[in-house]
């Protein structure tokens, strides 16, 4: 089976007028249909570098990306791109942020945005269409924001420390809600949170990255002994523990 | 008088709200008429000369007799109209320039310095060079009102440009938005408070831009009946003049601002 996504030796290097600081290097991985990827590693080792690379807002220094099978060649819409902050537009309704990406791709026709108005029923926000941002919670308004990207209907999907904005008892239920809703409507996932416990309990394999320029340290296939399995499960199996000490070790943390 | 449920404090609380404001508005109300008060009793027991000083009951006859003769109307609709169209023009090219600069970020380095320079000049000092360019007209006049407005607009809304969510613009990027529609969806619905903080700014100057147009040149126009005023010594046209031009000025102001709340609600 072609794979969703397919990274083949890519190095990213940023050049500024002091020189040249490389943020990856060399890393090749392959996320099939379907998977939840997590992806860790100390702060400023290039993790979100690593999914503008994908999300085709930056162009990589060496190495190639395939979309199923496809090179990647700038903005893809099979991709979509869940950012840090829900930036959410407060001059728009909660309706009408859902329909940004259709609106910027020309895609605003009458069964999108039908089927927009279904995933805003079916979780729960069709009651606040009309509010403005400001007006919803925190998980409310990152699950508009997950509504938003999934509006434009993209394969694979791309979190960017999509829930560190958030306070941690709000973390663990959005962690739920969002993993959840990604399951159901059966997208390809890849996350990367600084979050060591978050990457665990929601991923099925997990990348642990290196300090500058970063590399892959350690890939990890995870799996708990449980049906169904939901992020917040999976925090209580004592499988958890174990892989959490793995990655901890791994990653080498030291306070100095 | 009030809902089921509200508890007394917050009553007290409402009530308190409520008398103050009833309070500011007495003594704003009052002050004017002192102020009033004080210039007619002062100018009466010759404690100032009317002559110089004019006073409110010269000014209202003064007012009655410029709108029997009808002179009046020409000169407010003379100013009203340079004013209006400086402002639009200032704003509009202000902002137009602001988005040149924010497509094309050489463009905006090169001449960074020389609108900074532009922008601590006394653009008045360019008068007399409008009037030979364009001649002693109202289009002179609209000029100096649109220069003094057009620098201070640019610098403004391209900052507030510049300042837009950076994490928005990935967003639409990631949406594979244009540099069109990051403009049209991002960074002109986020500047709009700048753009209205702007707009009630070039009020301002555009009133003074065509004051001080219709002192350089002109026929008619309130700016022209303060320098009559003041050459031929009549200090009640000078002030009757003046308290027009500050009714005007205030009634323009507050029409930007409801404006800026209409279509700030539709936004």
């Amino acid at each position: 089976m072609i794979p969703a996504v397919k990274i083949e030796g890519i190095s990213k290097c940023y050049h500024t007028p002091d020189g040249e600081i490389c943020a990856l290097k060399d890393i090749s991985f392959e996320v099939r249909k379907g998977e939840f990827i997590g992806i860790v590693g100390p702060s400023g080792c290039g993790k979100s570098t690593l999914l503008s690379l994908i999300a085709g807002l930056l162009q990589p220094s060496e190495g190639k990306i395939f979309i199923f099978g496809e090179p990647l060649k700038g903005v893809n819409p099979k991709i979509g791109y869940m950012l840090q902050s829900d930036s959410l537009f407060e001059w728009r309704s909660i309706f009408r942020n859902t329909l940004l990406g259709l609106e910027i791709q020309n895609q605003l026709s009458s069964r999108n945005i039908q089927a927009v108005e279904q995933l805003l029923t079916k979780y729960g926000l069709s009651a606040f269409r009309d509010h403005r941002p400001s007006q919803l919670s925190g998980g409310m308004r990152q699950r508009v924001a997950l509504i938003r990207t999934l509006a434009v209907n993209p394969d694979i999907l791309l979190l960017d420390e999509a829930f560190s904005a958030l306070d941690y008892q709000t973390r663990l239920a959005v962690n739920d809600d969002i993993y959840n809703i990604i399951k159901k409507e059966g997208k390809t996932a890849i996350m990367v949170t600084h979050d060591i416990a978050e990457a665990i309990s929601m991923s099925e394999r997990l990348y642990v990255i290196s300090k500058r320029p970063g590399s892959i340290k350690l890939a990890m296939d995870i799996h708990f002994d449980i049906e169904q399995r939901t992020p917040l499960k999976s925090r209580e199996t004592p499988g958890f523990q174990r892989y959490f000490n793995q990655v901890w070790k791994e990653l080498d943390i030291h306070v100095s | 008088m009030y809902p089921e449920g509200i508890s007394e404090e917050q009553q007290k609380y409402l009530k308190r709200i409520k008398s103050q404001k009833r309070f500011i508005l007495v003594m704003r109300i009052l002050l004017v008429i002192s102020f009033f008060a004080l210039w007619e009793t002062a100018t009466r027991l010759k404690w100032m000369d009317p002559f110089i000083f004019s006073s409110p009951v010269r000014m209202v006859s003064t007012i009655a007799r410029l709108i029997e003769e009808g002179s009046i109307f020409l000169h407010i609709w003379t100013t009203l109209w340079e004013t209006v169209v400086g402002f639009l023009l200032g704003t509009l090219i202000g902002i137009l320039i602001a988005i040149v600069l924010w497509v094309s970020m050489t463009i905006s380095k090169i001449i960074e310095p020389y609108l900074v320079v532009a922008n601590a000049l006394p653009k008045i000092a360019l008068g007399p060079v409008f009037i030979v360019w364009l001649g002693a007209g109202p289009a002179s006049i609209i000029t100096v009102a649109v220069s003094i407005s057009l620098i201070v607009t640019v610098l403004e809304v391209y900052t507030g440009f510049q300042e837009a969510d950076p994490e928005k613009i990935r967003l639409v990027k990631s949406f594979g938005a244009s540099n069109k529609q990051v403009l049209t969806k991002v960074i002109l619905p986020s500047s709009f408070p700048v753009m209205m903080s702007a707009l009630k700014v070039n009020v301002g100057l555009s009133w003074v831009g065509v004051i001080v147009g219709e002192f350089l040149v002109s026929k008619a126009g309130l700016g022209y009946l303060i320098v009559y005023g003041g050459q031929v010594f009549q200090l009640d046209l000078v002030m009757t003049s003046v308290l027009i031009l500050s009714v005007l000025a205030a009634l323009m102001y507050f029409g930007v601002q409801l404006l800026g709340k209409r279509i700030g609600k539709k936004y």
